[in-house]
């Protein structure tokens, strides 16, 4: 039987295919940069109007929490390209085994954040169910909570998806190290990546505010 | 079994971003009034930057994949520029 071509009619090389392959992984990263910016224009033109209900708002947000999320999602981050790294037939083990710890980790991070949506179930910070916070701020303080959990859980659903495409990677991986799959690797990765500097931002602006006064 | 070792740019890296952490999650209690939030963002891009740079491997790439990455934060700089104008430019 004829061994299937490496790549595809409309590429010259498998280099090509993998080019091709990084550059449609940064443009499909500028579509999510614009999805993640217009909740962060939002924030900004309500943080704005309402200073005093979000600095208060933030300050009841769990910064233990969410610095040992941001510690964990760039130690994940740190994995997955020591993965890209050891990418090779020879150590395709210590790859699947470094994916694996990232998967762990991306795991844990949606643990502790599920952990914290309950705090604040039991705080009555959602809005919508029985939102309480002091009179004078509940009208900025409500957008706030808006904004932390439409723009978490959006982001949580990123890592969901991630962890899924790491444990495929790392599969594929074990199984057949390919130069295609490399290149799948090297593009898992990019995601990876950028859902950790999405989060690096909501970190600065949902947990940091207001912790000063 | 074949030996292995994390490459030295990727473990700075990796150390560097949780000093920041640390950094930003410090300076985020001590009371600089406006400048907190510039703080705490310049931080936070100091940081996404060193991602980019490192573990996205842009440091190695050239011109095109520059453009094709910087097009979002092109389009991301004309959203926050325009949307913002009137909030940052008000007295």
């Amino acid at each position: 039987m004829p061994e299937a071509k490496a790549f595809a009619s409309q590429f010259v090389s498998s280099q090509h295919r993998d080019e091709t392959a990084e550059l449609g992984m940064w443009v499909f990263i500028a579509t999510e940069v614009l999805l993640f910016g217009g909740l962060i224009l939002g924030y900004f033109v309500y943080r704005h109007a309402y200073p005093a209900a979000f600095a208060a708002a933030s300050r009841h947000t769990d910064i233990v929490i969410g610095a040992a999320n941001t510690a964990i999602l760039l130690t994940s981050s740190f994995l997955v390209a020591c993965a890209v790294d050891a990418f090779s037939a020879e150590t395709r083990k210590i790859c699947v085994a470094l994916l694996s710890g990232a998967i762990v980790l991306g795991l844990t991070f949606v643990v502790l954040k599920s952990i914290e949506y309950s705090d604040e179930y039991r705080e009555h910070l959602i809005p919508g169910i029985d939102f309480n916070f002091d009179a004078a701020l509940t009208n900025g303080a409500q957008l706030f909570f808006v904004f932390y959990f439409v723009a978490t859980a959006l982001h949580a659903l990123h890592m969901l998806v991630g962890v899924a495409l790491l444990a495929v990677l790392a599969t594929l991986t074990y199984r057949l190290p390919s130069s295609r799959h490399r290149a799948a690797l090297h593009s898992g990765a990019l995601y990876w990546h950028f859902v950790d500097v999405v989060w690096i931002f909501l970190f600065a602006l949902i947990y940091l505010p207001g912790r000063s006064s | 079994m074949t030996a292995w070792r994390p490459p030295l740019p990727l473990v700075a890296a990796w150390l560097a971003l949780i000093a920041l952490l640390g950094l930003t999650v410090m300076l985020a209690y001590v009371p600089l009034h406006m400048f907190n939030a510039v703080v705490a963002l310049a931080i936070g891009c100091l940081k996404a930057a060193i991602v980019a740079a490192v573990f996205m491997e842009l440091r190695h790439r050239g011109r095109r994949t520059f453009i094709f990455a910087g097009a979002g934060l092109f389009w991301l700089g004309i959203l926050l520029w325009l949307g913002l104008m009137d909030f940052l430019t008000r007295t």
